[in-house]
């Protein structure tokens, strides 16, 4: 389907739907998403059977302050849409696509690992790329880059901008 | 001890040897210092006996923050460390990254850039296909055939050092284009590698295909169903030996006017695996020749010179080195010049604000990049969706109940580079 079709597809449900660069956006509330989800998926002319990536921005000083992207992939039609919902920062949880779509399952955990995002109903829900004792969520806008002591001799470098170069 | 779940939570590995002993299953870690898990890669074993029933990859000892990094640099620098993701694809990460940005730019690589993308898109592919034989050969205690998929993958390394000054991580593909030309007498270097390969790829398959001990190891090892493969969104030749005839390049722009076949195999196995990747070799020189024969001239950067790298390589008496007309340009006759170049190189170029998902067919599958600006010269955010990462999800179904030794040879099918999976 093309990118103009689809989004008058999606409009029948999701009036707010985007059309940018050839690639339609939705945004929904948390509560909708799974209902949204499963919606894209069961509808034949959409078929998004596939999470292709699963991944989040971190916008500190707004609110909401993260908002997950979800794109989703229809290997049967060959279109793609982006489904975004917005969290807010004394609430970061979202629901679990996992039982949904089981190839989630290390995506969510990396945007576990790197934002902080909470999935309720995540089967294993741990961190996936950085050590299991790590403090921080370091793609976080305000974890710094650097500026943390390497783990194992106690010696630190600083952050780029602070490197005097 | 308790009976190990699988993702979904359902009990795995009822009525095991060990249970019906009353002994405990074994936890056995394999990596991440092993030579069969290409890298750092670490698979926590539970094992009944030798048969596996349960295996959790573990992984994050490569993680070098290369998303987190590109958040400080300009767009042009990032492409510097895109590169260093899936280092066996470089081309491919470059490519992902910078048609993300010229996407948000809504500008376009000239027709020649954009042939010359494909044609070492597809050399790598050879390269990073070859790469995956001559280990896979190795750990599968082929020798020879390391030896040999290596012997041609420099011929094509020579080649890349040839194009773009180094023999890895390139930063060759540009925003805008390409960093520099073809060099003279690279096309010659090209066509007479492209006249050779076939008859080494046929030299590989005398070699393997029907050996009994290689069809031992792989043939109906390692399998991975249509349906599984679909569930656990895998993609790549994984999924192509499964029955899937998923390929992105068929959609692409980038490769309308190519002919080449999509190999597909049903057995789902190790051995399919094999057969893919050798006829995708073949599928990708065709396709380098291809280009080669429509390459037209023209420029290979996009005109505007709030985008184009301003400086002009050259090859001078030392071997490296800026164009001499370039530099008596901008220090001798043109302030506004100068100027410009030296704003483009510290401070870079803006984005518009926005947000962009490209995806396109790396050698291991779907690589997708979700690039965030802001409106300023730097990403607000680059993800990538790394295809290693994402496939190494179906190792555990495909190795439960097996042997470990079916498992060296699952997770060379799967063909992970830790350097992708980590970032």
């Amino acid at each position: 389907m093309k990118p103009e079709e689809l989004l008058e597809h999606i409009r029948t449900r999701h009036e707010d739907a985007l059309l940018a660069r050839g690639e339609v956006t939705v945004t929904v509330a948390r509560d909708d998403l799974l209902d949204t989800l499963a919606w894209l998926r069961d509808e034949p002319a959409l078929a998004f059977g596939a999470v292709a990536d699963v991944s989040c921005t971190d916008w500190p000083g707004r609110d909401p302050r993260i908002w997950m992207a979800y794109h989703m992939h229809s290997m049967e039609h060959g279109h793609r849409i982006r489904v975004k919902t917005g969290l807010s920062e004394d609430d970061l949880t979202v629901p679990t696509i996992t039982p949904m779509f089981p190839a989630a399952v290390w995506q969510e955990r990396e945007v576990f690992d790197f934002f902080g995002v909470r999935f309720d109903g995540h089967p294993d829900l741990k961190r996936i790329l950085m050590p299991d004792d790590w403090e921080g969520h370091p793609l976080r806008k305000d974890h710094p880059l650097g500026g943390v002591p390497t783990m194992y001799h106690g010696a630190s470098v600083p952050p780029p901008d602070q490197r005097g170069l | 001890m308790s009976v190990p779940r699988d993702v979904a939570g359902a009990q795995v590995a009822q009525g095991t040897t060990a249970q019906r002993l009353n002994e405990d299953l074994m936890v056995l870690n394999m990596g991440p210092q092993h030579p069969s898990t290409h890298g750092v890669l670490r698979l926590l074993m539970t094992l009944d006996g030798e048969t596996v029933v349960d295996l959790e990859p573990i992984m994050g000892y490569l993680h070098t923050g290369i998303e987190k990094n590109a958040e400080y640099r300009t767009w042009q620098q990032g492409v510097t460390f895109v590169t260093r993701m899936d280092y066996l694809a470089p081309f491919f990460n470059e490519l992902a990254y910078c048609l993300s940005v010229e996407r948000l730019l809504g500008i376009e690589a000239p027709p020649r850039a954009q042939a010359i993308r494909v044609l070492v898109c597809e050399l790598n592919r050879i390269a990073s296909h070859l790469v995956w034989l001559a280990t896979t050969g190795l750990e599968l205690g082929a020798i020879s055939v390391m030896l040999y998929g290596f012997r041609e993958r420099e011929r094509i390394l020579d080649i890349f050092e040839m194009i773009t000054g180094l023999r890895m991580n390139h930063s060759y593909i540009r925003v805008g284009g390409l960093a520099m030309d073809l060099p003279d007498g690279a096309e010659g270097s090209i066509a007479a590698f492209a006249k050779g390969l076939p008859k080494a790829i046929n030299e590989y398959e005398s070699l393997l295909s029907g050996n009994p001990i290689w069809v031992e190891r792989n043939r109906g090892v390692g399998i991975l169903d249509a349906g599984t493969a679909l569930r656990l969104g895998i993609t790549g030749p994984l999924l192509r030996a499964a029955g899937v005839a998923h390929d992105l390049r068929t959609s692409s722009p980038l490769y309308t006017g190519y002919r080449f076949e999509v190999p597909v195999r049903t057995e789902a196995d190790c051995y399919a695996r094999y057969e893919i990747r050798l006829e995708e070799m073949r599928q990708s020189l065709a396709i380098v020749e291809q280009v080669m024969d429509g390459l037209t001239a023209g420029p290979v950067m996009v005109e505007d010179p709030k985008v184009a790298w301003p400086a002009h390589l050259e090859t001078g008496p030392d071997g490296i080195g800026n164009s001499e007309s370039y530099v008596r340009h901008i220090m001798e006759e043109s302030m506004e010049a100068l100027i410009n170049h030296f704003k483009i190189v510290t401070q870079g170029f803006k984005v518009p604000a926005g947000e962009v998902y490209t995806a396109i067919e790396s050698p291991r599958g779907e690589l997708g990049y979700y690039v965030v600006s802001d409106g300023g010269v730097r990403p607000y955010r680059v993800r990538v969706r790394d295809p290693s990462f994402c496939n190494l999800l179906a190792l555990p179904d495909m190795t439960r109940g097996r042997l470990v030794a079916d498992v060296v040879a699952a997770v060379a099918s799967v063909d992970p580079v830790m350097g992708g999976v980590d970032r």
